[in-house]
């Protein structure tokens, strides 16, 4: 069964004239003529289906239409073509620190945004203690949500979002907040979420990421369809690929020409990496009060690879080829 | 279709019902909490708003009308409630826009919400408007409690009121100037301090076109003359009040998606 399900679904957006003129332009501008309106496609005809459990990553490049298809997902926009279904209840971390109140207590803003997401004040009661116990903040709970660092703020909207159990997880660009430390806690407790059978939305520009969670991925390239696929590894070792050269791909054929130079290219560079490594190392060998230097080095080698010092010496790019 | 637009929005507002309380809460910590009188301050502002006015205009306009201090204070509430209530509701999407382009929330919400706090000041100062009527010797008779009936219908008007403006206002940021102005004009339209008896029958008609003016007679007529208004008159109030609920409604349902371009 289709957790998600996007049809054809094209996003127009309407710009120019049309913001911030005021009345008194727009009428003026009505009467002689001169108002004029831009339409611009954020989407262009993107289908994709979710099954329960899965994982999608939305790559590509900005203004690819990436964060337009997920408000659309979540019901914020309505698509101006196609259809977009969706069953069960959505959670959404758009931008996440948006929509906060500068005004009120931490306190206050967990539970106002709580209510936004449509959760019970019997269940923000019996969470309250573990939201605050997630984002580290159980000192500052009585401080305005202005006086938090952007950090501070990014890891509240994310745990009062993730604490949950939601049937579809929308993420935009929110795994990267917080520190190393919070950044592996939020990594690991949406993998947790997924494990637990929710469907899953990611917008990443870290490639990494969608590597590690994504069953499934969708690439977008100023609104259009690239592919919808579930061959991760393929399409993002291509997306790279493209990154670099920013050549479209238009075929398959493309698509696998692109992840294989992919793979030489950086098969290259960790060779490339190597070699440099070993230079600096036998430099640093070289420089070394002789004697010493390379009885350390035999040392180290006796203890960790003695079946090295039988070999004859082969640099890297050597042994690659 | 009205019936099942309106059995969704209840349903709404039931399951809703926590989101609404606390958007209303915020709107009350930020009014009260933070400043140093609280809640005193909606009480001092049309107080003092009503001194100055019996100050200037009792001389001018008061020998002729029996009770004008209550005279006065009848249109000066009436004023005081339109003006909060239509002008915080002006605001609420606009002031709402973050959490309304990231988060699918029905918007009105934020409307009502703001229409609660004003509300909750019109009781107020209807309460200090009932100390004054005792203070001036004015007769408590059954027929006041008809009273609910100007309340209720002006509470819908205005909420009708406040989706109109608050959509315009995301369409055109001048609409908060201009209707400045309007509600300075719309002050001195709703016969707040003088007396339209001097007119026509026909001119004094006209004046019901005003919807404000409307409610303002209707208060005057059951507390100062003890009288209830005809039928006819009851249906021109709710005439008033659905007409601009079914308007707002329409641009909100209209509309709902098309906010998020102007943000």
């Amino acid at each position: 069964m289709n957790v998600i399900e996007c049809e054809d679904v094209s996003i127009r957006y309407i710009t120019g004239d049309i913001k911030a003129i005021g009345l008194k332009e727009y009428v003026m501008r009505k009467l002689t003529h001169n108002f004029h309106v831009q339409e611009f496609w954020a989407d262009r005809h993107v289908t994709f289906s979710l099954q329960r459990g899965d994982m999608l990553g939305i790559i590509g490049s900005n203004g690819a239409g990436k964060s337009t298809l997920l408000k659309a997902v979540t019901g914020i926009m309505i698509p101006t073509g196609g259809r977009i279904k969706t069953r069960g209840k959505i959670a959404a971390l758009l931008e996440l620190s948006s929509g906060f109140d500068a005004e009120m207590t931490v306190r206050e803003n967990t539970y106002l945004r709580g209510a936004m997401l449509g959760y019970t004040r019997e269940f923000l009661d019996a969470k309250y203690d573990e939201i605050i116990a997630f984002a580290e903040l159980e000192e500052f709970q009585d401080y305005m949500f202005k006086q938090l660092s952007s950090g501070m703020k990014s890891r509240l909207a994310f745990s009062v979002a993730c604490l949950v159990d939601p049937d579809i997880l929308i993420l935009d660009e929110v795994l990267s907040v917080g520190d190393g430390a919070f950044r592996k806690k939020s990594g690991d407790k949406m993998m947790e979420i997924l494990s637990g059978g929710t469907t899953g939305v990611l917008v990443s520009h870290s490639i990494a990421q969608v590597r590690d969670l994504c069953n499934k991925v969708l690439w977008l390239d100023h609104g259009n369809q690239i592919a919808f696929t579930d061959e991760v590894e393929l399409y993002c070792d291509a997306y790279e690929e493209f990154l670099s050269t920013k050549k479209l791909p238009k075929t398959q054929e493309e698509i696998y020409a692109l992840a294989e130079t992919h793979a030489v290219r950086t098969e290259q560079e960790r060779a490339q990496r190597q070699e440099k490594q070993a230079r600096q190392l036998e430099k640093i060998l070289k420089k070394g009060t002789s004697e010493s230097a390379v009885l350390a080095a035999i040392k180290i080698l006796q203890k960790s690879h003695p079946e090295a010092l039988a070999q004859e010496y082969r640099s890297p790019a050597e042994a690659s080829k | 279709m009205a019936s099942k637009t309106i059995q969704r929005v209840v349903n709404n507002l039931k399951s809703n019902q926590f989101l609404f309380e606390q958007l209303v809460n915020r709107d009350f910590q930020k009014r009260y909490k933070r400043t140093a009188l609280g809640m005193a301050w909606s009480v001092i502002s049309p107080l003092m708003n009503l001194l100055v006015m019996m100050l200037v205009f009792s001389r001018l306009f008061g020998r002729n009308v029996n009770h004008y201090v209550i005279y006065l204070f009848s249109g000066n509430i009436t004023m005081a409630y339109f003006r909060e209530s239509t002008k915080n509701g002006m605001s609420s999407l606009m002031n709402n826009a973050g959490v309304i382009s990231k988060i699918n929330v029905p918007k009105y919400l934020f409307l009502l919400s703001q229409n609660v706090s004003a509300l909750i000041n019109y009781g107020l100062t209807i309460g200090i408007y009932f100390v004054f009527c005792v203070g001036d010797g004015i007769t408590f008779t059954p027929k006041m409690l008809m009273l609910w009936y100007p309340i209720v219908c002006f509470v819908i008007m205005n909420i009708g009121i406040g989706m109109v403006l608050s959509a315009l206002y995301v369409f055109f940021r001048d609409i908060q100037y201009l209707y400045d102005i309007f509600l300075t004009l719309l002050n001195y339209l709703s016969v707040i301090f003088y007396t339209i008896d001097s007119f026509p029958a026909k001119v004094q008609r006209l004046f019901l076109l005003n919807p404000v003016y409307a409610n303002i007679k209707y208060w005057r007529t059951i507390v100062l003359d003890a009288t209830v208004p005809s039928f006819s008159y009851h249906l021109l109030i709710l005439f008033y009040a659905l007409l601009f609920l079914g308007i707002g409604a329409f641009i909100y349902k209209k509309y709902n998606h098309r906010f998020v371009y102007y943000f």
